[in-house]
């Protein structure tokens, strides 16, 4: 039972951090119908945006760190989308996947020529509090408190800021939107940069515990994924949710069973969802 | 649209997924059986210092034409993907190797034959498909002469079954499961020591340490590699009297190790024995160390020996690693002389001196494997007295010699031709120096050893 505990607590903390990896991802997908490629090499950007400016000159902790890795998130996103994504926006899916795999590619190229795949680990420790079998680490329980700060921020800025009202409208109906005076090409540009600010943040909260190689984004990303579906295609708020479900299930499931089923629950889960519910468990039918 | 799109994702997703969850240890299929051709060097050649008509020289003794061959070497390197930091180790010790040999003239024969060596090389992607594809590239189309495996068990299962389909010779190193061995190959020769003697070692010295240490919990990636070597530290700790209160496999992509890391303290072991590669061994370290488990003894696979480990700084402390080679170990042509060995190439300190010269870092048990994959071949080569396959594999058949990498000698049984025998592991351990820096110390076995072992871990 202890045990049982314990995982579920450690399940939870991680899930706050899945979930906002997973808002990225289902943002650009509702306001842009663009499937991310590039979202897991931008998760590991954020782990090195950390780890450079913690263990470079400057020594920044790491969560002060993080508004930098946040801002140099949104710039870089907006920067992909003028260079590769606006122009097959409309086009066919095949190609807005082709450009952001190849988004994906530049960056593991790029980033294994200059930091190999050598694993990398900020050594940084916030403590641990230990109630029985429950060891609560200080670094995952601010991974968390920030995780859910910045959803209320996402939440606030789409339903209380013009730009976010533009945001749902161009997701709604962009040629709507467009009538409406909404400048609907800054405000894909804007979508993408914060879907790749989301990402990044989850990269940095998850450097502060986990050490990482230029390719660990990868795992994150099929983790985003079912996070999507789970909490409703194109809902971010639901994707937090669809975070808690997912990062409990990995904690219950090696409880029962052995460790390397995991990944082959979630993704039967995630089939069954899209057959049963496709709009996703928190997402409503359109 | 949208729905039908990411449907057939999902599908193709979960199938993967379920193909790669049950499938614990994948075989290589045999190897056609196509008789190698007697491959004589099939290379440029190239007449040096031929004397013109003119001025030949007027006596009547005859002087032997020296012949200078380029013998082509052919590998992959994992330039990317996962592998990337122990394979491009491992080449760069064989290119250190290569460079040797040229540099000090090349191998000359009986005949006067000079042979050099140069390399062909790919990126591979630390994928078995590309290794399939490049390595029939490699002995067809570029004509190597020699193959060098690539980095992992896995990758080495794929290339060796086209070396053998090709007939030519392959030196594993970066590969130690036994089951590739066991396959009826004969030109495939292994310069690792086997997986099956990987952690045997790491039990015996627990015994040492601890005799009422009597809990052992096998936690390893779920891979050709991890698991052969678990699979024999398992057999072999039941064998001593050990209680495996936990054998479990984990998923190669497990990036939370926590609900994995409960699961083995609800077991209450004293000590902890597997791990996989780099990634995952350093995230376990990690998390083990971050939840304060009360464990007095961990050894974990790959991942402690890489200087690199010592990035995890505490979390990195106490952690045993085996290790194929360390800079540590003493194997010098008097310990040869005393074992009744032949010594074979540099020392332990020249290598290492080199390798930090060329490279600025210091050499892992990857790059001394490479090393001595190089070795072994010229080793082969000199004692054949040519480079024709037949000639070359009795040669290799017959190497009993000791190196700076230690002990070589292969299996020339039928059942494991090719299985490394001479070779053994030796095992470090993270500990702090005197101004508090973290060093690999050897601490098993006993005579090796440069430190005595820190004992209970947490």
């Amino acid at each position: 039972m202890g045990f049982l505990l314990a995982s579920v607590t450690d399940g939870l903390l991680i899930g706050f951090v899945y979930g906002v990896a997973a808002m990225g991802l289902t943002l650009i997908w509702g306001v842009m119908d663009v499937i991310n490629l590039s979202h897991g090499p931008i998760i590991t950007l954020g782990m090195f945006g950390v780890y450079l400016l913690f263990t470079g000159p400057l020594g920044l902790n790491p969560y002060l760190a993080l508004l930098f890795v946040a801002l140099g998130g949104l710039l870089f996103g907006i920067l992909v989308y003028f260079i590769a994504v606006h122009r097959v926006i409309g086009a066919s899916h095949l190609s807005t996947l082709l450009a952001t795999y190849a988004v994906n590619m530049i960056i593991i190229g790029i980033g294994t020529a200059i930091f190999t795949a050598s694993p990398r680990n900020v050594e940084f420790n916030m403590g641990r509090l230990t109630f029985g079998n429950v060891t609560l680490l200080g670094t995952r329980v601010i991974a968390a408190v920030a995780s859910v700060l910045v959803s209320a921020g996402l939440y606030l800025f789409l339903y209380k800021t013009r730009p976010g009202r533009y945001i749902r409208a161009v997701a709604n109906n962009k040629d709507a939107a467009e009538l409406m005076g909404v400048p609907s090409m800054q405000i894909l540009a804007l979508s993408f940069g914060l879907g790749t600010m989301l990402a990044a943040i989850s990269g940095a909260l998850i450097a502060t515990f986990f050490p990482f190689t230029i390719l660990a984004g990868g795992a994150y990303e099929l983790k985003s994924f079912v996070i999507s579906v789970l909490g409703g295609l194109g809902n971010p708020i639901g994707a937090l949710y669809g975070g808690l479900i997912l990062g409990v299930l990995e904690g219950i499931i090696p409880t029962f069973m052995e460790t390397t089923w995991v990944p082959v629950v979630e993704f039967v889960l995630f089939v069954l969802i899209l057959l049963v519910r496709p709009q996703g468990l928190l997402g409503v039918k359109k | 649209m949208k729905r039908s799109l990411i449907f057939i994702i999902s599908l193709l997703m979960v199938f993967s997924v379920v193909l790669a969850a049950c499938q614990p240890a994948p075989e290589p299929t045999k190897a056609p059986e196509v008789k190698p051709t007697s491959a004589p060097a099939t290379v440029k050649t190239e007449e040096v210092a031929q004397p013109t008509e003119e001025a030949k020289p007027v006596e009547t003794e005859e002087v032997p034409e020296v012949k200078e061959v380029t013998a082509v070497i052919g590998f992959t390197t994992s330039q990317t993907g996962k592998y990337n930091v122990s394979s491009t180790r491992q080449v760069s010790g064989l290119r250190l190797w290569m460079k040797d040999v040229n540099d000090a003239g090349g191998i000359v024969l009986s005949d006067g034959t000079v042979i050099k060596f140069s390399e062909v090389t790919y990126d591979d992607e630390s994928n078995t498909d590309r290794v399939q594809e490049l390595y029939t590239r490699i002995a067809t189309e570029d004509g190597a002469d020699f193959l060098i495996s690539p980095y992992s068990s896995g990758l080495t299962a794929a290339s060796s079954i086209i070396a053998e389909q090709y007939g030519k010779i392959m030196i594993t190193t970066g590969a130690a499961s036994d089951a590739n061995y066991k396959q009826g190959y004969t030109s495939v020769y292994q310069a690792y020591t086997p997986a099956s003697r990987y952690l045997t070692g790491a039990v015996d010295l627990l015994g040492k340490l601890d005799p009422d240490a009597k809990k052992v919990a096998f936690v390893y990636e779920n891979s050709k590699f991890s698991t052969a070597v678990v699979v024999a530290a398992k057999d072999y700790a039941v064998e001593q009297g050990y209680d495996v209160v936990l054998y479990e496999g984990y998923d190669p992509e497990t990036t939370d190790f926590g609900p994995f890391i409960n699961k083995i303290v609800d077991a209450g072991p004293d000590a902890i024995l597997g791990g996989g590669h780099f990634q995952d061994g350093s995230t376990f370290a990690r998390q083990i160390y971050d939840k304060n488990i009360a464990i007095k003894f961990m050894t974990l696979l790959v991942a402690p020996p890489e200087p690199d480990f010592a990035d995890l700084g505490e979390a990195a402390l106490g952690v045993i690693g085996p290790s194929q080679w360390e800079p540590l170990a003493a194997f010098t042509p008097e310990s040869a002389e005393q074992a009744g060995l032949e010594w074979f190439g540099l020392t332990g300190d020249k290598f290492v001196e080199e390798y930090v010269a060329a490279y600025g870092e210091d050499p892992s048990y990857h790059s001394a494997g490479g090393y001595a994959a190089g070795m072994i071949l010229q080793k082969a080569i000199m004692d054949a007295d040519s480079m024709d396959f037949e000639k070359v594999k009795a040669a290799l058949d017959g190497v009993d010699m000791l190196t700076f990498y230690g002990h070589i000698k292969f299996d020339t049984s039928e059942e494991a031709h090719g299985l490394q025998l001479g070779h053994s592991m030796v095992y470090i351990q993270w500990q702090k120096d005197a101004d508090g820096n973290l060093v690999k110390q050897v601490v098993w076995p006993e005579e090796g050893a440069t430190a005595e072992p820190l004992y209970p871990l947490h």
